[in-house]
């Protein structure tokens, strides 16, 4: 399979970064997995291939690593701290609110595919605490009004996209 | 963004953050690489000497000389030698590198040469974790940029030595942080750590001589490089050079990054740099360097910040990461908290971590749900007690010891727990709900 | 490498710098627990069963990790070391489903030893244990998460050491499983070494799980009859009601030279013995179809007719075929049989490689034959032809490990890709059927090069010139290579200084019954029949001109000339596609143990015992000699021995002239009046019998025949000692050097691969189980032997 030509200029430059193919695995799965949306099957018996791997070996080293999935997420992948510094500046509620807001659980996805949820370990907001990632965006010392503001603009891009 | 200040402040490693440094032309203005080209012309054994006597210590943590870690990289070595820079920042309270990275890319850039120009290695890694893509992608740019300029690669600044800087990036583990796990992530494998010894130093990555250090460490070498040794270590105190970045969280006025001396004042810096607590809230606790630190108790802030005197108070400096418990904290949920974390991270590698952190949690959750009995706290502490020094790496006692501490000076909290459903805490109105396990 | 001095609680032990501190505890007898250390599998650290006290160090260290050092100090065995190993196993009890009356590994499984040891017994944890289903991963391997404790063996062994690499480690934590390298089964060769490593039930046996309790068998240390690499298989065997059933096969005896290995069908495949088309009384052609009979009314018959045909056409119209699984002792009396009692020289077997050249080759050359065990030990070897991986497998496992472990130099010479490549310091490629030549070359033959494909004549002479250059090579080929091209890589060979040769043979006593003397031309040893005098002296009158082969008793059968043959554990028509048409009017006794093509034929079939029911000894393709041990018993079934002798009598021949039975050790001490004590009559069987004096009382005691084979085969004179004790030993390949060569178009190689066996392969469930689940369109029918 080929990805974009992006991903394949990164993928053959970092191959030149190293003694041996595999080193590039980790940053290059989540790579993929920003394109595909997961880690597809196709996807690991490609990787596989172009480093001489197994698909076990690939396998081994996706389910090591919590940002990697090979399920599909929503658009939106809302990740909400609740580790200690956050937790003391009320993640817990913002997470509740999440939840009760999306209708989903802890990695569930909302029906139109737009967002998923997931609570999350430290992500080095601590200072700026409560804080949540959507996707690779961090948004930090969050209120639940603010929350609901985020989640307004997500679901107004979400939907113009899908309509364009 | 992100940027506070306050007067007692030393800006070292924090000096150019807010002033558009990641801009080359503009770090170039503000003293950019002139510690490269000042370490280009000193001996290799000059500058490992001036970092040892500066005083710095590791900043991720464990607080190993760094000068005295490079000299034991071989000086003869048939396979290549590397520099990597732990840029997995993890450590719940932690959110210092961030900034460097996000202010100062090409100090970090900086340190890598030189200690590579110190042990003699011709390529560094710059790992970042995998949260932070904005600052991988800064960090690539930067890269990039000083390959432009001929700051990195072939005969960096005509000095005739090569030095290429690689960005590496992770995909979510705390684990990683451990600095063989580090060396497995970035080779493309699952981040376990490796049998030690030999020692990274020795056989490191790809089997070739590594030395390993936190980003805060390496970009504070440039600035030991060009101040010199002396003016670094009288920054702090005896045997803790410098300063560091310590990051206020929790319950505080004024949470934030602050650059201040090692030594400083814990108490001070509770109430005066981060502004005190909140509401007029009383202090309950302290956790001092992060999650895996021992928590101090109200009583026992009055030591100052270094390594050594915090190991006398009976906890660690840690990465940094000062979190502020007012007294409407429930000790158990957070132990719970915690322990939680330690649970997710834990690799599965060894036995007393893997099947400790669980039934810890566990036991936790059932505790702070009421369901406890008087024979969980012993257990509690005699689980902790038996991961402790027992594990492969690090984490079974980052786990552990936070716990021991929990237990032991807030024991009354427990046995409350027992007693008690919704517990006190609760009963007064501060959010408290069961955490969800994912 | 220099010794290191240290002290271990308090003892004295010196032991090799670069030792691993768990080995030096052993070397003096400490035990050091420990569930992820495994000799010989990289070091993991993981358990942390090992910790002990070493001195100077703050932290208890692992046993496992740590090499000596000069002066090191060391306990094993304080309070804070037995509080660490007690708290390892609380640990893993805590999610450890306590299901041991149900486990397969109840009973010998190493968690329940180590919680014995420590003492866990008080449980402190109240909450529920995490609990997933079984899963089964292929037809012969099961997985139990919850009980698996993560040691990575199974991940090592597979990996490392069989270089199949199907399990991994996936998620992290407390989730953290081994899992399969097709998500949700294994696609592997199936060896179940991951089963036998494992410490506890995680990893069970489809052919055995939840069939018995250990300590409900018999264990029995036997060979395994599969291939010709003579593996040590412990058979567990149960009473059934016909007697006794195989239930397990397995290699907790490590005594072996296949050390850890066994493969699929010495762990599996042993499920052929209680298949329900199994003969299990004998067959007498009637009216044309073949009805059953009484023994008597067989032997009487069978006896009757070949002591007619003998008499009245000579024992020339008589042809023997025998079998490559059939013990030398059963091989030998065969050899005997037809010469002495039927008075004829045509017998043969299926050749499966040209053992005779070899041994010829050999002259003078004693102990250049190599050892299976020497495989795992040569600095340099070298593979011309042949997949070991998949028709040898002890031997693959020796060379892999061997380049693993000792970093042996692996040289590959074949036509195809073979998995060994993967190992190989250098792999050549030739044209399909070129290996003589290529031996040839080595011989040096330069012209033989331009039979070798593109490989350019520099880079022939360079391999070559390398190969010379290196000390204690050792040169395996197979039946690929015959006749003069066996002497020429044997010449080559020899200008090597220490150089050893393997020839490899294909059936699990295809050895031995070319060195017993299955030819028309040879006689045990391969003393040729002109030279008969060593054994005409114990033997007395035989023919003296060398008899048919296979092919020619066909042919003569064919022509009316054959008028009597006599097939012990083969298929001559099904293997070596002898037309069955051509024996309408002969004689045809078959003892086999399944109605095979050739057994369909028969005028007379006798059920027969395989070798894991009866007892005697095998050669493996390496030369090494080993005790086979009687595991499983079906009721009316007998051993070929047996049934040779009895047919001898019915012929009217003295039968203690073809087994010397009884003599002089028929008054013998049995040990009775040395005292009462438990055990003391057995030991002293064991020494009479270690020293060829046991009494032998019955005329089917194959032990009289090993007296006579260790007299008269050159070579096997080895320790009966050793021998009785479960070793291997090792025959020296002495052949006279007179034996011509072979008609080399009578080598019919087997090509049988991991689960493949012939005949036994066909009946056997496990190994077509397997077949089965890899290839969902039926497997090609293999020729059986």
């Amino acid at each position: 399979m080929r990805f974009s030509d992006e991903f394949e200029g990164r993928f053959s430059e970092m191959l030149s970064h190293y003694p041996t193919k595999r080193s590039v695995l980790v940053p290059t799965l989540l790579y993929a997995q920003d394109e595909v949306g997961y880690l597809s099957d196709e996807v690991i018996a490609e990787l596989a291939t172009r480093l001489d791997l197994t698909e076990l070996e690939v396998r081994n080293v996706i389910s090591y690593y919590s940002m990697l999935t090979t399920k599909a997420r929503g658009k939106y992948n809302v990740q909400v701290c609740t580790n200690i510094s956050c937790m003391l500046r009320g993640a817990e509620e913002i997470f509740e609110h999440c939840k009760k807001r999306l209708g989903v659980g802890p990695h569930g996805t909302t029906p139109d595919n737009l967002f998923s949820l997931e609570e999350v370990e430290c992500i080095g907001a601590c200072s700026w605490a409560p804080a949540v990632q959507v996707n690779y965006d961090f948004h930090e010392n969050l209120t639940v009004d603010k929350m609901d503001q985020l989640f307004d603009e997500c679901k107004k891009e979400g939907t113009q996209l899908r309509n364009l | 963004m992100h940027l506070v200040s306050h007067p007692d402040e030393v800006k070292v490693v924090s000096k150019r953050f807010g002033k558009g440094a990641t801009d080359l032309d503009r770090y170039l203005a503000l003293d950019g690489y002139k510690a490269v080209q000042k370490a280009l012309g000193m001996q290799p054994d000059g500058i490992i000497n001036e970092v040892k006597n500066s005083g710095l210590r590791g900043r991720g943590g464990a607080g190993f000389n760094t000068g005295l870690k490079w000299s034991f990289v071989p000086k003869q070595s048939a396979k290549p030698k590397y520099i990597l820079c732990n840029g997995d920042e993890s450590e719940p309270g932690t959110c210092k590198d961030r900034l460097i990275f996000e202010h100062d890319p090409h100090a970090v850039i900086e340190g890598v040469v030189i200690a590579g120009l110190a042990v003699g290695s011709h390529t560094g890694y710059i790992y970042i974790r995998g949260e932070y893509r904005y600052l991988s992608n800064l960090m690539q740019k930067a890269i990039k940029d000083a390959y432009a300029r001929g700051l990195l690669g072939k005969n960096i600044f005509g000095s005739g030595y090569d030095f290429d800087v690689y960005w590496h990036g992770g995909a979510g583990a705390y684990e990683v942080g451990e600095e063989s796990a580090l060396m497995e992530s970035l080779e493309g494998k699952r981040g376990i750590p490796r049998i030690r010894p030999p020692f990274p130093a020795v056989v490191g990555l790809w089997g070739g001589p590594t030395v390993i250090n936190n980003a805060e460490t390496l970009a504070s070498v440039p600035h030991i490089i060009l101040g010199g040794a002396e003016w670094y270590s009288n920054l702090g105190t005896p045997k803790n050079g410098g300063t560091r970045l310590f990051c206020l969280s929790g319950h505080l006025n004024r949470p934030g990054v602050y650059e201040l001396p090692m030594g400083y004042n814990l108490k001070k810096m509770i109430y005066e740099v981060g502004g005190g607590i909140p509401n007029r809230k009383k202090l309950k606790a302290v956790v001092p360097g992060g999650s895996s630190t021992p928590v101090l108790t109200a009583d026992e802030i009055d030591a100052p910040m270094d390594f050594d005197s915090l190991m006398k108070a009976g906890s660690m400096l840690g990465s940094g990461g000062v979190v502020v418990l007012d007294e409407t904290t429930c000790i158990v949920k957070f132990a719970l908290r915690t322990m939680k974390f330690y649970r997710h991270e834990s690799c599965g590698w060894c036995i007393p971590c893997r099947e400790g952190t669980d039934w810890l949690e566990k036991t936790l959750i059932r505790l702070h749900a009421g369901g406890g009995l008087k024979k969980d706290i012993d257990n509690i502490l005699y689980l902790s007690e038996n991961m402790l020094g027992r594990t492969f790496c690090p984490l079974g006692d980052a786990a552990a010891m936070p716990t021991i501490a929990f237990v032991k000076k807030f024991r009354k909290e427990f046995e409350d727990h027992l007693e008690a459903r919704p517990c006190a805490f609760e009963a007064a109105g501060s959010v408290e709900r069961l955490p969800v396990m994912a | 490498m220099a010794d290191v001095n240290i002290t271990v609680d308090g003892k004295k032990v010196t032991a090799p710098a670069g030792t691993l501190l768990i080995e030096a505890c052993k070397s003096v007898g400490i035990e050091v627990p420990s569930f992820c250390y495994y000799p010989n599998l990289s070091l993991q650290g993981a358990c942390r069963m090992c910790l002990v006290k070493v001195e100077k160090m703050p932290k208890l260290q692992t046993a496992c990790t740590t090499v000596i050092s000069e002066g090191m100090i060391a306990i094993t065995n304080n309070d804070e070391v037995r509080q660490a190993r007690k708290s390892m196993v609380e640990l893993l009890l805590g999610n450890h489903p306590l299901d041991c009356p149900v486990c397969d590994a109840g009973g010998e499984c190493e968690l329940q030893d180590m919680t014995f040891s420590y003492g866990a017994a008080e449980s402190k944890f109240m909450e529920a244990k995490n609990h997933k289903d079984e899963q089964q991963w292929s037809p012969v391997v099961y997985f139990d998460r919850p009980r698996c404790i993560l040691c990575y063996r199974c991940v090592r062994v597979c990996g490392e050491a069989m270089d199949v690499w199907a399990l991994g480690v996936q998620n992290r934590g407390v989730v953290s499983v081994i899992a399969p390298n097709k998500e949700d089964h294994l696609e592997c060769e199936e060896c179940g070494m991951c089963i036998d490593i494992c410490p506890v039930g995680a990893l069970t046996s489809g052919a055995y799980r939840y069939k018995t309790r250990p300590w409900e068998m018999n264990h029995v240390g036997t060979i395994c009859t599969h291939c010709g690499d003579g593996c040590k298989t412990t058979l567990g065997v149960r009473r059934s009601d016909s007697g006794m059933q195989i239930v397990r096969g397995d290699n907790r005896d490590k005594s072996g030279i296949n050390g850890d290995f066994l493969c699929i069908k010495g762990r599996y495949a042993f499920d052929f013995a209680d298949d329900p088309q199994r003969v299990t009384t004998p067959l007498i052609r009637r009216d044309g179809q073949l009805a059953p009979s009484t023994w008597e009314e067989a032997f009487e018959l069978i006896g009757k007719r070949f002591a007619e045909i003998r008499d009245k056409e000579g024992g020339r119209a008589i042809g023997v075929v025998g079998s490559n699984r059939t013990t030398n002792e059963e091989n030998y009396l065969l050899s005997k049989f037809a010469r002495v009692v039927l008075k004829t020289n045509s017998i043969d077997h299926r050749r499966t490689a040209d053992f005779p050249a070899f041994a010829a080759a050999m002259v003078g050359k004693p102990h250049a034959a190599a050892t299976m065990r020497d495989v795992f030990n040569a600095p340099a070897i070298l593979v011309i032809g042949n997949n070991p991986t998949e028709q040898h497998p002890l031997l693959a496992w020796q060379i892999r490990n061997n380049v693993r472990l000792h970093r042996a130099r692996l040289y590959v010479i074949n036509s195809r890709p073979i998995k060994l490549r993967r190992q190989a310091t250098s792999f050549t490629e030739i044209p399909q059927g070129t290996e003589g030549q290529a031996a040839a070359f080595l011989g040096g033959d330069d012209s033989a090069a331009e039979a070798l494909g593109s490989g350019s004549r520099e880079m022939w002479v360079g391999l070559r010139d390398k190969l010379r250059g290196e000390g204690k090579l050792i040169i395996i080929f197979d039946s690929a290579i015959r006749g003069k091209d066996i002497s020429a890589l044997v010449k080559f060979g020899s200008a090597v200084s220490g150089a050893k040769f393997v020839c490899l043979g294909d059936y699990s006593n295809s050895r031995g019954a070319a060195d017993m003397g299955l030819y028309p031309d040879f006689l045990p040893g391969y003393r040729p029949i002109a030279d008969a005098s060593t054994f005409k002296d114990e033997w007395g009158d035989m023919p003296t001109a060398p008899g048919l082969n296979v092919s020619q008793m066909a042919e003569a059968a064919a022509a009316g000339t054959l008028k009597g043959f006599y097939v012990v554990g083969s298929n001559p028509v099904g293997g070596l596609g002898l037309d069955p048409f051509a024996f309408s009017n002969t004689f045809v006794v078959v003892q086999d143990m399944f109605l095979t093509e050739t057994a369909q034929m028969a005028d007379v079939v006798l059920p027969s015992a395989n070798a894991y029911e009866k007892a005697g000894t095998f050669t493996n393709t390496c030369g090494d000699i080993q005790l086979v041990k009687k595991a499983g018993e079906v009721s009316d079934v007998k051993s070929d021995f047996e049934m040779i002798v009895r047919i001898a009598d019915a012929t009217g021949f003295e039968v203690r002239k073809l087994v010397p039975f009884g003599g002089r050790g028929t008054s013998a001490d049995m040990g009775q009046s040395r005292g009462a004590q438990s055990g003391e009559a057995d030991r002293h069987v064991v020494w009479l019998e270690a020293h060829g004096l046991e009494p032998k009382m019955s005329p089917f005691d194959p032990m009289a025949i090993l007296d006579e084979i260790q007299r008269l085969v050159p070579g096997y004179d080895v320790s009966r000692m050793n021998l009785l004790a479960g070793n291997d030993q090792h025959t020296t390949t002495v052949g006279t050097g007179q034996g011509g060569v072979q008609d080399a178009k009578l080598i019919a190689p087997a090509n049988d691969n991991l689960f493949t066996s012939g005949t036994l392969g066909r009946y056997s469930r496990a190994l077509n189980s397997v077949i089965e689940n890899r290839n969902p369109e039926p497997a090609e029918e293999v020729a059986a032997d």
